[in-house]
């Protein structure tokens, strides 16, 4: 049933943290690692160790530069998932009612024996969560590890989704977010964590750490930096020389 | 968005051959016996066809008929009840014409509006996207419409009534065209609003998830060929509209008007790749394209 549920019971996501997040990919392997081997179809490559290699991954990091005005750039390693959105839109748009968000615990999920590969869901999302599986001609996506949280068969610290399992920074958390008192509710409300596109209107469980205050360039600037401003902003000399004969050239 | 040929095949001759059926649904003396045969054989390849073709993009087409249960939430599934409904509604109305000659205008009438109905749920499939801003727009539908009415008239031999739809389908397109262009900046969707970063400063992707290519880069982030669309979309308005309109204030013969018409599908076929080509998906801008 593709119609969205009006409430759920819990908001079951992600808080991950765009301070601490080193870059490592090890959530994107771990994530293709286990989703591979378990529920659903195996996550497939296309021409794996060819010319042009390609394949299905449910969770990929990009790497952002951000420039402020007066600070130096920053680097912002940036993991991106399925955000299990509240008003999810690759669900309504579903024809087959493949696509559909759990009531018990807000997972948006893909039934693969129902999915026809119309590809519709994968346009509706604005994050790019959702990727049409090659071999498989099924939608694949996020699970939030649905096979590990609540597997028993796992020691209960494994009772997490896989890449939040491997994380060796720490920078990605997993819990209820529609509990005010959770561990990923209080750390958004001490960090300021954010939605990724508020104006599409998709209302995501999974929130955004922002990166914590740098270094600027005003401010804290050692008592030598005086003496290291640059001296000669015109060459004179040789140097002068050199200038205004590269400039006839 | 990929320009699938199958999509652009689709949403062409579909609409099409529904904007014929819808014409021969209204007529009030519509053609019966071989002619009609002749009328409704060509609608039913367009309409029939078109959405035949659709189904080639699908992942699994095998369980295409499971498409009609969602109709509650979803376009997809309501154009798919939508299309059934017409083309059993003037199975029937066409049947009972050409080979009892007996005409049905209720049943013509009502199959009429259900063509129309389903160029509707095509045109909102693409319409309700909130992530494709130049589609993302009430003019979608309104185009769509047009195009349908106006080659349906044409292919149903009313010159006048074609022509005037035709003229009016070429002033929405070139306003779909202009406003269109502006849309993307105007839903407020960027690369600072996509990271969230951009309290901090210019955001700039600095380096891809990955080397390769994916699925979302060949299906959402199409810029190939962008760089002609100003040309194309003068193409496509010559050969949807000019020439037509040339063809047929000429003399009136018969392969005239066939030319016209194939000059019109032409030019609806350069409309509709660029429909597709030039619309920008906001995934895009995770990375650092457009």
């Amino acid at each position: 049933m593709t119609c969205l549920p009006e409430q759920t019971t819990r908001s079951l996501g992600l808080v991950i943290d765009l301070d601490t997040c080193v870059g490592c990919h090890a959530c994107v392997i771990s994530c293709k690692g286990w989703n591979t081997e378990n529920y659903g179809a195996p996550l497939s490559d296309q021409d794996p160790y060819g010319a042009d290699p390609s394949g299905t991954f449910l969770n990929r990091v990009h790497s952002y530069e951000v420039q402020p005005d007066n600070a130096p750039a920053q680097l912002v390693h940036f993991p991106k998932s399925c955000l299990h959105c509240q008003d999810a839109p690759c669900v309504t748009v579903c024809p087959t009612g493949a696509s559909y968000k759990r009531t018990e615990d807000g997972i948006v999920l893909v039934n693969e024996s129902d999915c026809i590969g119309c590809g519709l869901c994968a346009w509706a999302c604005p994050y790019g969560a959702r990727e049409l599986d090659l071999a498989e001609g099924v939608m694949k996506k996020c699970t939030l590890c649905v096979d590990r949280i609540y597997n028993e068969n796992l020691p209960e610290e494994d009772r997490t989704p896989a890449c939040v399992r491997t994380c060796p920074a720490g920078a990605r958390h997993f819990g209820d977010l529609s509990d005010p008192d959770s561990d990923v509710s209080r750390l958004v409300a001490e960090r300021g964590g954010m939605d990724l596109m508020p104006e599409q209107g998709t209302r995501p469980v999974n929130k955004y750490l922002p990166p914590r205050p740098r270094d600027s360039w005003q401010g804290e600037v050692d008592v030598l930096a005086p003496f290291l401003e640059p001296v000669a902003e015109e060459p004179r000399g040789l140097l002068a020389w050199i200038d205004k004969t590269l400039e006839k050239l | 968005m990929h320009p699938a040929p199958s999509i652009i095949a689709f949403t062409t001759f579909s609409g099409l051959g529904l904007g014929l059926l819808f014409w021969l649904g209204v007529d009030p003396e519509a053609p019966t016996g071989w002619i009609g045969f002749a009328f409704f054989l060509i609608g039913y390849l367009l309409a029939g066809g078109g959405l035949m073709v659709s189904t080639l993009h699908l992942g699994r087409p095998e369980r295409a008929l499971k498409a009609f249960t969602q109709w509650r939430s979803s376009w997809l599934s309501r154009e798919a009840w939508t299309a059934c409904a017409a083309l059993i509604v003037m199975g029937l109305y066409a049947a009972l014409l050409v080979f009892f000659g007996v005409q049905v205008h209720v049943l013509g009438w009502l199959g009429a509006l259900l063509c129309l109905a389903t160029v509707f749920t095509t045109s909102m499939i693409y319409t309700q996207l909130k992530t494709v801003p130049r589609w993302h727009h009430w003019s979608t539908p309104v185009l769509f419409q047009l195009y349908a009415l106006g080659g349906g008239a044409l292919l149903s031999g009313r010159v006048i009534t074609g022509l005037v739809l035709i003229g009016l389908a070429a002033l929405a397109q070139a306003g779909w065209w202009l406003g269109g262009d502006q849309r993307l900046a105007a839903s407020g969707t960027t690369i600072e609003s996509a990271t969230g970063l951009g309290h901090i400063g210019r955001v700039r992707a600095f380096e891809p998830p990955h080397t390769g290519s994916n699925y979302l880069l060949r299906e959402m982030v199409f810029v190939v060929a962008r760089k002609h669309a100003q040309k194309l979309r003068l193409i496509a308005l010559g050969l949807m509209a000019v020439l037509p309109a040339l063809l047929l204030l000429l003399p009136f013969g018969h392969w005239l008007a066939a030319v016209a018409v194939l000059a019109h599908v032409a030019g609806v076929l350069v409309s509709r790749w660029l429909f597709f080509a030039e619309a920008e998906h906001v995934v895009g801008l995770y990375y650092g394209k457009r």
